[in-house]
């Protein structure tokens, strides 16, 4: 009966507040908006100096209970201070509203009448808690209503405050122990009203007695038919149908004064506060613009988590009692709490009534994460797939004023995926129709993410619905956006790879039919990989080399070189010339750092796999083909004699010396190499420096040697750690220049 | 939101399985991918449709028990398949439905005591109204206004209609698992309000989602072709097209009415392959309509809008309301309108 009787008055509260929600939520989220930084800025404004944050906290808590203390005493006769200390907790309390304690004592200062009723009515219109009213403070002021002291208007204005507030009073145990004393008030014409609303929300049916309905009745014989009388007399008639028998009228619309218009602001921030949902009332305010749509799907693009009303309707109507004890019954969503919880009950769990609900809960993720059960995961893709397509901003014109509440949206799709670990189909079937139309501007970030999570699929299938697309794209925007590219197709790679990697390591225990296919899926990671490759070359050359596009690309790389032995899955694919080209003759050193470290991280994957191989000889199913090792060498040997052994390109260049000559770089051979590579230009010249800080003139050539061993070193301790690793893997000292 | 802050914590244990359910094509789930790729490759539509036939109902139904849904405007939406739905539960259907209704419509009131809502809820099968005997049967919800008095003559009034069918979805049906019923098109008329009330009890109840369905111009077109080549025994309305120039301040619309046999006969002039419509023919159907226009007029329709078009057998605008006309083709019209709905939720 008690929890019937929670959602009743709950319910009965949402149906009188429902009028004109959307107002007061913009208001509320102003409020909101400013909650943010508004003590140092009241601060600014009272004292016109800028204070440390903290300090302006804590003395505005200091003001607060001087201005308590202030109030607890009575009044003295300097007015000043009075509305200074009345304005320090309006300030306060509107802010970030009152605790229990101060809540408390002002409400006892407003009914002892110490103060004009003027003063109490801005007390009454601050008195916003935190978060709670302790019950306590309630039965203290309904004593002080006996005690007479304060007028008629103060009284009414305690029982619209009481209305208000009633959802944020703790406990209500008490205050319906006072059920007699309410009614009784019922006989002031004046509060008559406000009363009837406080008894329709405090009733319960034990409360409902012959001899009050004969009153309710006298006063309405008296009052005539008055609408919050008829209110509380069908709400009698609704507990106890026997003790009313005069019909009342059922269609009329029962009508509550708006009690709450005082506090409307001040409740909704409260509400937010205690709900903890930022972002809740922009959308209502965006709301109005679509009401149709709104209508729908009514406050949030995500449904509330409800377990399913439905069935539990059903299964009550046919479960006899015995069922009951058989069954040990389902367990109820809105109880999920915690992670155990979910453990013990995962066989018994009710799932939501709307499967996209499991979105904003992290634990019915890891419900859907191991459900077997294929008809949740169809419920939450049509959900998904049509949501997305629903709330798309570019893919319906006129769409965009919804533009932050889908970006929104695809955070927290994109916030569930990184937490399953997996990109849902759904999200996929949407690139597929959404990427031609998109513009790349919209949501940019959300959207590459989207596509970094596109599940393992094979890339020749996919290539022509998003990939071709999306090059499209990427040539024709700025260099921020292939950048942006290329990072989230590294991110596609990096899932790809660890779902594959998984997938290795449980193949052995089952036996799967993958071992057929495993080739199919390095197939389409390199088809992957070279199309990366393909996008690289030619936007290097449209950037013009770009340092910070080469940084990008070289990123890829690093994930690339690895594949063999981070992921144990045998490919190894080498970047195309147009990468390695540019980044070899890059003038920025943390590229060149950087392609070093590369190739030495190639060097070990292919020795490794090398090693691999011919352990196992059996198992050529994967063997490299003789390619790749040539490439990976041509590329060692060019940067080799570039940086080291200062005979670049010693195969298949051939340049004329005359022309050479005239662009006077006919000495080009040593230009290359760790002394003089551009990049490293300005490490010599501070390692010269250090040596002879005076000199005007540094001789480069001087670097050699011994001397080019520790230039070596300089290096090294300059931070270029690819280049170390480089050098110690491919290069044997012994062959210094 | 949760905070997510330990992925670690969700080892994903099956991978292997999913990914060899992915290389069979197994799954449910991944047959939709299969067909959402299919459909994104290729063009849209395929090339050739069939010309609705005279009578397709099954030969026990008769075609005068669907008049109420003829010369009626109906508003069109696309529905996900419906979740754990039974025809076996009508009543407790409409029971709940009801409920909910006078809990939206009171919203915003104190709660009203007793069940006395003056509404009435009926949920009911459209016997016969599909294509094939895989595809589920149609059902029909009403909603009633209860007279006043319980003295008067029992007029109820409809307040508002809706049904949902599917009709040759086989498409989609391959793709969903027994706990789903596929009924892809769902028809509104009545006030938009109601159509939210009841929308949203469908959507928290069943797990699915109604989207509203419009129709592209391309896709009238096929409409006029289609509905132009159907038999007539007798012509009820003129055939009429309509196309919107967007100029401001207000957009221009420009009507195009033929007579019903006349358009016939320039369909049959186009038209080559018996009993199919292919893309071709519909373009130059629709060419043929445009130079005819450009010969008196000067205007080039290509370059506007369609969006409406009116025959004999239905009429359908670009924003998703038809309205059908003759009893012989609606499952011919309904064919098309659940392609359409099946492409929408894909």
């Amino acid at each position: 009966m008690s929890s019937q009787k929670k959602v009743n008055s709950w319910a009965r509260r949402r149906t009188s507040q429902g009028s004109s929600s959307y107002q007061t939520r913009l208001s509320a989220w102003r409020v909101k908006e400013d909650l943010s930084d508004s003590k140092s800025i009241s601060k600014r404004g009272q004292n016109n100096t800028v204070e440390d944050y903290e300090g302006a906290d804590d003395q505005a808590e200091d003001a607060l209970q001087i201005a308590l203390r202030y109030f607890e005493k009575g009044p003295i006769k300097t007015s000043q201070s009075k509305e200074k200390h009345l304005k320090t907790v309006e300030n306060v309390a509107w802010k970030n509203g009152l605790a229990p304690e101060g809540i408390d004592i002002l409400l006892s200062v407003a009914l002892s009448g110490k103060f004009g009723s003027a003063v109490n009515t801005r007390i009454f219109k601050c008195i916003i808690p935190v978060t709670l009213i302790s019950e306590d403070s309630v039965v203290k002021a309904v004593s002080w209503l006996c005690a007479g002291k304060c007028s008629g208007s103060t009284k009414v204005l305690f029982y619209r405050w009481l209305v208000a507030m009633f959802d944020f009073i703790d406990h209500k145990e008490q205050i319906n122990l006072l059920y007699g004393f309410f009614f009784a008030s019922l006989q002031d014409d004046a509060l008559c009203p406000y009363v009837c609303h406080l008894l329709y929300l405090l009733t319960k049916k034990e409360n409902v007695k012959p001899f009050r309905v004969r009153k309710l009745l006298d006063l309405q014989a008296k009052m005539g038919m008055q609408p919050h009388l008829q209110a509380l007399l069908s709400l009698y008639k609704f507990f106890v149908p026997t003790l009313i028998s005069v019909s009342l009228p059922m269609r009329k619309k029962i009508y509550f004064k708006n009690s709450e218009n005082l506090w409307k602001t001040a409740l909704l921030a409260l509400r937010s506060r205690n709900q903890g949902f930022p972002s809740e009332p922009l959308k209502l305010m965006l709301a109005n613009v679509h009401p149709i749509k709104r209508n729908w799907n009514s406050h949030s693009i995500i449904p509330v988590l409800n377990s399913c009303n439905y069935s539990k309707e059903s299964r009550k109507k046919r479960m006899n009692l015995s069922d009951y004890f058989s069954s040990n019954g389902s367990f109820p969503l809105e109880q999920l709490k915690s992670f155990p919880q979910l453990l013990q009950n995962i066989h018994c769990l009710e799932l939501p009534s709307q499967m996209g609900a499991v979105l904003n809960s992290s634990l019915l993720l890891h419900y859907i994460n191991c459900v077997r059960d294929e008809s949740v995961l169809l419920r939450l893709y049509h959900w998904l797939s049509q949501t997305l397509q629903e709330e798309c901003i570019w893919y319906k014109v006129n769409n965009y004023d919804h533009g932050k509440e889908f970006a929104n949206f695809l955070d927290t799709i994109l916030r569930a995926e990184c937490f399953l670990q997996e990109g849902f189909y759904s999200c996929e079937a949407f690139l597929y129709k959404s990427l031609p139309l998109w513009d790349g501007l919209c949501c940019r970030s959300q959207f590459l993410q989207l596509v970094s999570w596109i599940p393992f699929s094979s890339f020749s299938e996919v290539k022509p619905l998003l990939f071709d697309h999306l090059s499209r794209l990427f040539f024709t925007s700025s260099i921020f956006f292939k950048c942006s590219v290329l990072q989230c197709l590294k991110e596609l790679l990096q899932n790809w790879l660890l779902w594959l990697s998984m997938d290795i390591h449980v193949k052995s225990v089952r036996n799967s039919p993958l071992e057929t296919t495993l080739g199919g899926s390095m197939n389409s990671v390199s088809e992957l990989i070279h199309y990366v490759g393909w996008l690289s070359t030619t936007a290097v050359r449209l950037e013009s080399n770009h340092t910070f596009l080469l940084h990008f690309i070289l990123d890829f790389y690093e994930k690339v070189c690895d594949i063999y032995i981070n992921y144990n899955l045998p490919l190894v694919v080498v970047f195309p010339p147009g990468v390695f080209y540019p980044a070899l003759l890059s003038l920025d050193s943390s590229i060149l750092n950087q392609l070093c470290y590369i190739m030495d991280r190639y060097h070990k994957n292919l020795t490794a796999a090398k090693k691999n191989e011919f352990v196992h000889k059996t198992k050529s199913e994967f063997s490299f083909s003789s390619k790749t090792y040539q490439e990976f060498n041509q590329y060692l040997t060019a940067m080799v004699g570039c940086l080291w052994t200062s005979k670049p390109f010693q195969k298949g260049l051939s340049i004329d010396p005359e022309i050479l000559g005239n662009a006077s770089v006919a000495e080009y051979k040593k230009s290359l190499n760790l002394v003089h590579h551009p990049a490293f230009l300005s490490y010599t010249v501070s390692f010269l420096l250090q040596e002879c800080p005076e000199e005007r003139k540094v001789n480069m050539s001087s670097i050699r040697g011994k001397k080019w061993n520790w230039y070596l070193d300089y290096l090294f301790s300059e931070g270029l750690h690819g280049l170390k690793h480089f050098i110690r893997s491919s290069i044997h000292r012994s062959s210094v220049p | 939101m949760d905070s997510y802050d330990t992925p670690e914590l969700t080892p994903r244990q099956d991978a292997s399985s999913r990914l060899k359910d992915f290389f069979i094509g197994a799954t449910p789930l991944q047959k939709r991918l299969e067909s959402v790729r299919k459909q994104t490759s290729f063009i849209a539509t395929p090339p050739r449709r069939k010309i609705p036939q005279g009578s397709q109902l099954q030969e026990d139904v008769d075609p005068q028990k669907f008049a109420f849904l003829l010369h009626k405007q109906w508003t069109l939406y696309s529905l996900t398949p419906l979740y754990k739905f039974s025809y076996t539960n009508f009543k407790e259907y409409s029971k709940l439905l009801n409920a909910f209704i006078a809990a939206e419509k009171q919203k915003g009131l104190a709660v009203e005591v007793g069940d006395d809502f003056n509404i009435k809820v009926i949920f009911s099968t459209l016997m016969g109204l599909k294509g094939t005997q895989r595809d589920p049967e149609a059902f029909l919800v009403q909603i009633l206004s209860k007279s006043q008095l319980p003295s008067e003559h029992k007029e109820e009034k409809v307040l508002w209609t809706g049904w949902f069918c599917c009709v040759f979805g086989d498409s989609l049906l391959e793709t969903v698992s027994e706990d789903f019923t596929c009924l892809p098109l769902f028809l509104a008329n009545g006030a938009e309000t109601n159509t939210a009330i009841i929308g949203t009890w469908f959507q928290k109840t069943f797990d699915c989602y109604f989207r509203p369905l419009a129709v592209n111009a391309f896709n009238l077109s096929w409409m006029a072709a289609m509905w132009t080549a159907c038999k007539m025994d007798h012509y009820m309305a003129t055939t009429e097209l309509l196309w919107s120039v967007p100029c401001s301040p207000h957009s221009l619309d420009i009507s195009y009415a033929i007579h019903p046999e006349d358009a016939k006969a320039l369909w049959d002039s186009v038209h080559k392959t018996p009993g199919e419509v292919t893309q071709e023919e519909v373009d130059l159907f629709m060419d043929c309509l445009y130079s005819h226009f450009h010969r008196h007029f000067k205007i080039h329709l290509s370059a506007t809008r369609l969006v409406r078009v009116s025959t004999s057998v239905a009429s359908a605008h670009t924003d998703g309301k038809i309205k059908i006309l003759c009893p012989k083709y609606l499952i011919g019209v309904l064919a098309y309108l659940t392609e359409l709905a099946v492409f929408q939720i894909e």
